[in-house]
């Protein structure tokens, strides 16, 4: 076939990954390695040729050679057809894919040529080093010192792999050897390759060669000792600029083990952008600061005021870094909670134009800043992590009616204002976990107080992100907060309920997805919008039931339907009064509505609602948990008798069974699953009477094949209990769970499929072109 | 070039701008923001406005208390609101030769202009600006009208008087030109002498300069106008606005290398994002509406109500508020509403588009087929017998003191559960509402001003590149109540120049250059010489001709034939013989080279002294002088014509000729 003159590339492609699958076996390579792998891969091959100009050709060169390249025979072979100078400019491609394929191939064949059988000898010293490891380490020290940036990258991201992938004792070796080298990289103007150098070290410190190192490492160089590599980052952090060094502390902070002094350097690159704000925006000289000394680094001073995009930029970064390292047990400690409340709330200020700084950094910077969403959000992101700590009272009320400024602004974009909403959650959430309270504090009652209004205008904004955040802020806060008086006060005071209510028939899916939600919530904590007549007390909760299953019927969109099916589940699982009346009724109109559904979501949550059905009649589900021993729990007979034909009326089965062959994997085993559990409770009690061989087990068993086949037109027809039980023996539901279970692309993946692909790529040559997996 | 500033109002400009012997009033706009001082005009006899107490002074005085009356501890003039005119001082505006509109809220104070100064001028402006603007007056005249009032104060306006007064009307400006609403002939007469024009159109004033108007994109037919001579160039940038509303987008690139840059008509909300305001004023007549309140919007019968309606018909459905009727109350109501259908060229894309359709281009045409919004030229007639409550009310004046406006805030002021909502930023609302407190009903300022803020204007500047820009003075810093908001300023290099009311500005550009035109003939017979590469010149004997600005060199008569015998006089006679032509000079004279010429030429004691122009070379002891400059060479020397002789071949060494 590779013969042929008009082979096309993708064919070619595919040919060049499928040697490399067969070549992996050393057995194989030995077989192949006489004629195809010097055609495929060696320089009479595509190499050069006009079929190389093609991405895809390039890219199954080097993924065969990925694959092939297991053994040492292949590392021969490599030598010999001259691949590796041919990976190492394909390092440079223009084919991002292939560029990136190269270097991974690259630390591929550094790491195969370094282990092997003497790999235990191998120490740092690079004269014992094989000649492919020396010529590819060689081509990595010239890109170091090349002058050009894309080839100290290409190094540098190979390092990065190397020190990433590769845990051989050689890797400290190759850091004794081109540590200088990259040492050396900071002495320019400015740093090349900046990003990249910033991963390599962290990827060096992570791996913990120099922890390693030992003996070998000190009496070599400074450099590959602990101190050196530590010496070598903090030299890093304070060449590089304020905005390149961030993810660098921030990565340092992070490690295990490091010394302080480096943990506290780079925690000042962190913390200095915000130090300067800080001591900008103090209103009076003395204010305490973030960075005890060190405030107004002039650098970063000089960085905040040199462009709105670069003061912007900075800012975002120092305050995300400092987000993910709030959370993490190594943050520095003492961590600084007040000075940063202080700061992230006066960046909030100067963003929406409140402050009013004396200072010219001020000014500029509030001149900067106002009105901008980036660093708003970012602020407020982090304002929200913040949470987690306390602060003194006085501040503490800063940051509620900086939230609350910004709740109320109109000015406030929907990403804004959603950030504001999550951000005044926590803070709600955390300022009511006093101990011993029961209720709120009468600063939270306030707040509350000030925030329903303005929560109640949001409901009507014309904006429906804004009008979607509020109804989220709402179901949190009523989940947490759904029964401490206080609330319930103030919530029912207001129109919010009503308003919430009125946000079902919204015109945007999301938003009444959102309401469905929080009316389900309002509505489990006996939030209603005005009280129910003493006449009818489940009046207002029958319309309310009679609205979702509207919604349920004839909502178009998916998402309020799956809301609805969520809150209609969790009505029937916490045994709501108007549901528990006549649950039959109740899952039978849910379950009616839920099988016509073509959302796989809402068939989805069908089934979970049946199985809470299910559970209540016939007692809980085993334990979950897969290694747990426990006795099968048994129902008596006569219970089961009653719960199958319960079951049936609500024609259960027929939803369960249709699901059962569902399109859709996850309700298909979701349905494998109850009606699991359905047979198995059935099972422990053998005193039901079966009709296995009654006609009408036969024709249930008829119309299964059929919807199995995909005909699902005909329906099953009313069930008895005993054909019920004789129907869930029958079929083979274990399995369907086993197939079930594999991964959706697992016939695509299986032999039988990549040689049907091979067959069908010869036989019909042009016309039905193989797919390349 | 200079500019008269004759308007304090940086939205509401009127400047005058003298540019090459043409005299060109740039808008003529009407401060109203006078009327806030004079009591409401009811339009149903109001108890309580009538029943105000006068006001005396401290000392008990009362001779004022049919003038002046108190509200709430604010004092309010009881007369025929006035309006501020622009100053007619500082200028004889008898010799504008025209006025340039460049939207039709800039130009209310045209009948006092044309009709009280004797202007004997031309009005340009764009179709919908004489349309919506003629609707803008009419409304205000009938405002004014419906309500006569007999008595009409001037004795607060005394300036020994006025000193006394209370804030703010004794702070008050130039009372004494204060003049009553003109009346409907007045209007009429001003609009006959406006002659219409549209976008790009080249207008020549004299054959000295060509002006034309550009979409600016601040309401129907807003234009910004360029002023350009052959080598100069000034824009009057004023209203205009960058975000997609209903207006054609604004045409910057026309803009671009002007000499001087009028920038006037900014936003007067520069805190404030429309679309944030818009969200707010939907939420709150929401908030309103539902819970059984009235909602009342003083605005203007034409502009930001077209995008309200608009958002209005995207949210009254989703908002529950289809049930509500929305009324519009305007003398001219049903002619803005329909007016803005017809002018389909002057809209947006998106809006130009839908016409071809056809369908209307604003949805308000739907509101109407549905009922949901009605309009009523006033509360009188059909409107009491539609009436339903709860409502919202479009109507006038937005300063709250003449038109339907007042009668809805009399009936509404007292229920907390109306709301009055303002969202034209003319007028400082809690200025406006002075005289209605107390108050009940809730008030919620969004102004909503489309035009450009100052992150937009640093952005214009930086693309059009102008060398100079000219502001008033509000936009030269920041403003008194944020003095740390650097941002709220226009902030270019060179500093803007900023002007005051009754100032008058030098511009800082001299001209240069003039066109003429040769004539073909003429240029034939010219024969360049280069004097240097690159550089030719020629002499040109020629008659410049000039007529209406246009100046055109014309060849010279042919000298007169000598004709036989014939002694009769011709008219070419007249004209005299062309001279033999004297070569002519070029170069320069290097001083220290020239002195040593002349003294190796003999003369003695020779002082150079260095002028502001050149230099004079002294030479005592022949008592003469020497004056050398860029462009001209003296030799001062007392009745010896044989020297001077001498020093001017010695200075012609110098010079090249031809």
């Amino acid at each position: 076939m590779l013969k042929s003159q008009d082979l096309s590339s993708r064919i070619l492609s595919f040919s060049l990954r499928l040697a490399g699958i067969f070549a992996a076996q050393e057995n194989c390579f030995q077989y192949l390695q006489g004629e195809l792998l010097p055609t495929l891969f060696g320089e009479a091959g595509p190499l050069g040729g006009a079929a190389w100009t093609a991405p895809t050709v390039r890219s199954g060169w080097v993924q065969g050679l990925r694959t092939l390249a297991r053994h040492p025979s292949a590392l021969r072979f490599l030598a010999a057809c001259g691949a590796v100078d041919t990976i190492f400019s394909l390092q440079g491609d223009s084919s991002l894919f292939v560029a990136s394929a190269a270097g991974q191939l690259l630390v591929h064949v550094l790491d195969l040529a370094m282990r092997g059988p003497a790999e235990g000898r191998r120490g740092p010293r690079a004269r014992d080093w094989p000649a492919c490891a020396q010529k590819i380490v060689c081509h990595i020290e010239d890109s170091l010192c090349s002058a050009a940036t894309p080839q100290v990258t290409q190094a540098l991201n190979v390092l990065t792999t190397v020190f990433g992938h590769c845990r051989g004792l050689w890797t400290q070796g190759l850091w004794v050897r081109l540590s200088p080298l990259v040492a050396r990289l900071l002495e320019k103007d400015p740093v090349p390759a900046s990003h990249s150098l910033v991963d390599l070290l962290l990827s060096v410190a992570r791996s913990g060669p120099r922890g390693a190192a030992g003996g070998v490492g000190r009496s070599s160089s400074v450099l590959s000792s602990d101190r050196g590599l530590w010496e070598t980052l903090a030299q890093t952090l304070s060449h590089l600029s304020p905005t390149q060094a961030g993810p660098l502390a921030l990565g340092i902070l992070k490690l295990q083990d490091c010394p302080q002094a480096l943990r506290t350097q780079a925690f000042g690159i962190l913390l200095q952008p915000l130090a300067c704000v800080l001591e900008a925006a103090a209103q009076a000289p003395g204010t305490p600061g973030l960075l005890e000394g060190a405030a107004g680094d002039s650098m970063t001073v000089d960085t905040l005021l040199s462009s709105k995009s670069a003061c912007v930029g900075l800012l975002c970064c120092a305050l995300a870094h400092l987000g993910l390292l709030q959370p993490l047990p190594q943050r520095p400690s003492p961590w600084p909670q007040v000075p940063l409340l202080g700061a992230v709330v006066t960046i909030l200020r100067l963003c929406s134009g409140s402050a009013a700084p004396t200072s010219d950094v001020g000014g500029r910077l509030c001149a900067i800043l106002v009105g901008c969403g980036r660093v708003q959000r970012a602020a407020l992101d982090f304002l929200g992590a913040l949470s987690q700590g306390t602060g003194p009272q006085e501040l503490v009320t800063q940051v509620f009616s900086i939230l609350l400024e910004y709740l109320m602004s109109p000015e406030s974009s929907s990403m804004v204002l959603k950030k504001a909403f999550q951000a005044t959650l926590r803070w709600l959430l955390s300022s009511s976990k006093t101990p011993g309270c029961c209720d709120l504090d009468p600063h939270t009652q306030q707040f509350l107080r000030e925030l329903l209004p303005v929560l109640q205008k949001r409901l009507c904004s014309p904006c429906w992100e804004v009008r979607d955040s509020g109804l989220e802020f709402l179901t949190q806060m009523t989940r947490q907060w759904g029964g401490r008086t206080g609330f319930r006060q103030a919530l029912l005071a207001s129109e919010v309920p009503e308003l919430t209510r009125q946000l079902l028939r919204d015109p945007e899916s999301y938003v009444r997805a959102s309401a469905v939600t929080a009316t389900g919530q309002l509505s489990g904590w006996g939030l209603r919008a005005t009280p129910a007549s003493p006449e009818r007390p489940g009046a207002q909760q029958e319309s309310l039931l009679g609205e979702l299953l509207h919604i349920l019927s004839t909502d178009s969109e998916g998402f309020p339907r799956r809301a609805a099916m969520q809150v209609c589940t969790e009505w029937l699982r916490d045994g709501r009064a108007d549901v528990a009346e006549d649950p039959e009724r109740f899952v039978a109109g849910v379950l009616q509505a839920a099988s016509r559904d073509l959302d796989w979501e809402v068939r989805a949550q069908g089934l979970e609602l049946a199985l809470v059905f299910l559970e209540q009649l016939l007692g809980q589900r085993g334990s979950r948990c897969p290694y747990s021993v426990g006795l099968p729990e048994t129902a008596p007979p006569g219970v089961l008798a009653q719960a199958l034909q319960v079951l049936c009326r609500v024609q259960l089965f027929e939803f369960a069974f249709r699901a059962l062959f569902d399109c859709d994997r996850p309700v298909a085993q979701k349905s494998c699953d109850l009606l699991l559990f359905l047979r198995a409770k059935a099972a422990s009690c053998g005193s039901l009477q079966e009709a296995g061989d009654s006609p009408s087990v036969a024709s249930v068993e008829a119309t299964l094949q059929r919807w199995q086949a995909g005909e699902q037109g005909q329906p099953l027809g009313y069930l008895e209990p005993g054909a019920i039980v004789a129907v869930l023996r029958s079929v083979d539901l274990e399995g369907l769970r086993d197939t079930l279970a594999e991964s959706s692309d697992h016939v695509e993946k299986s032999p039988q499929s990549l040689l049907q692909d091979v067959l069908a790529a010869v036989g019909v040559l042009g016309e039905n072109e193989a797919d390349c997996y | 070039m200079k500019l008269y500033c004759l308007s304090g109002h940086p939205t509401l400009p009127c400047n005058v701008l003298k540019f090459k012997s043409t005299t060109i009033m740039l808008d003529c706009g009407l401060d109203m923001t006078s009327t806030l001082n004079f009591l409401p005009l009811p339009l149903v006899q109001s108890p309580r406005l009538s029943n105000l107490p006068g006001w005396s002074l401290k000392d008990g005085n009362a001779f004022l208390d049919k003038e002046l009356k108190e509200c709430s501890g604010h004092v309010f003039v009881d007369s025929v609101p006035e309006f501020c005119l622009p100053e007619t001082e500082l200028i004889d505006l008898s010799t504008v030769d025209v006025i340039l509109i460049s939207n039709y809220h800039c130009m209310m104070a045209l009948p006092y202009i044309t009709e009280h100064t004797g202007f004997t001028g031309t009005v340009y402006a764009t179709e919908p600006t004489v349309q919506i603007g003629r609707l803008l007056m009419e409304e205000l005249v009938n405002f004014i009208e419906r309500v006569p009032k007999a008595q009409s104060a001037s004795l607060w306006k005394n300036k020994d008087i006025q000193r006394l007064l209370p804030s703010p009307l004794k702070d008050a400006v130039e009372v004494s030109t204060w003049r009553r609403c003109y009346t409907m002939q007045e209007v009429n007469s001003a609009l006959s002498k406006i002659q219409l024009v549209g976008y790009s159109q080249k207008i020549e004033l004299f054959g000295a300069v060509q002006v034309t108007p550009l979409s600016s994109g601040y309401a129907l037919g807003s234009s910004n106008w360029i002023i350009q001579s052959h080598y100069e160039k000034v824009s009057y940038v004023s209203g205009s606005s960058l975000l997609t509303t209903h207006p054609q987008p604004m045409d910057q690139a026309s803009l671009k290398n002007s000499d001087v840059l009028i920038l006037t008509g900014l936003t007067q909300i520069p805190t404030a994002n429309p679309d944030g305001m818009v969200g707010e004023f939907c939420s709150n007549l929401a908030l309103t509406v539902r819970n059984g309140g009235n909602v009342l919007v003083p605005c203007y019968p034409s502009g930001v109500i077209y995008d309200l309606l608009e958002c209005l018909y995207q949210y009254i459905d989703s908002a529950g508020l289809s049930s509500i009727p929305f009324y519009f109350i305007s003398p001219v109501a049903n002619s803005s509403l329909e007016f803005s259908q017809i002018f389909a060229e002057w809209l947006c894309h998106n809006k130009q588009t839908k016409v071809y359709l056809p369908e209307p281009p604003f949805p308000h045409a739907e509101l109407i087929q549905t009922n949901k919004l009605k309009h009523y030229p006033s509360i009188h007639g059909d409107f009491s017998n539609d009436f339903r409550q709860p409502c919202v009310v479009f109507t006038g004046h937005p300063s709250l003191r003449f038109g339907d406006v007042v009668h809805f805030m009399e009936l509404w002021g007292k229920s907390s559960l109306n709301t009055v909502i303002f969202t034209e930023p003319d007028f400082s609302y809690l200025e406006a509402l002075a005289p209605y407190q107390p108050l009940a009903m809730k008030c919620i300022y969004c102004p909503i001003d489309t035009r450009l803020n100052f992150i937009q204007v640093s952005k214009l500047l930086k693309e059009v590149q102008p060398l100079h820009v000219v502001c008033p003075e509000q936009y030269a810093q920041p403003p008194p109540a944020q003095s740390h908001r650097m941002d709220l300023m226009i902030d270019c290099q060179p500093p803007a120049m900023s002007y005051r009311r009754a100032e008058v500005l030098a511009l800082p550009f001299k001209r240069r250059y003039e066109k003429i035109e040769i004539m073909p003939e003429l240029a034939d017979s010219l024969v360049p010489m280069e004097i240097k590469p690159g550089v030719s010149l020629a002499t040109v004997s020629a008659v410049l001709h000039t007529k209406d600005n246009k100046h055109v060199l014309q060849p010279p008569p042919r000298p007169a034939q000598p004709t036989g015998g014939k002694k009769r006089k011709r008219a070419s006679d007249d004209i005299p013989d062309c001279k033999v032509l004297k070569p002519l000079l070029s170069g320069s004279i290097p001083v220290e080279q020239f002195v040593q010429t002349l003294e190796k030429h003999g003369f003695s004691d020779i002082k150079v002294e260095d002028t502001a122009k050149g230099h004079i070379v002294l030479l005592q002891e022949a008592e003469t002088l020497i004056q050398i400059e860029e462009d001209s060479t003296h030799i001062i020397c007392d009745n010896d014509e044989m020297l001077r002789v001498r020093l001017r071949d010695l200075v012609l060494k110098f010079l090249q000729k031809f």
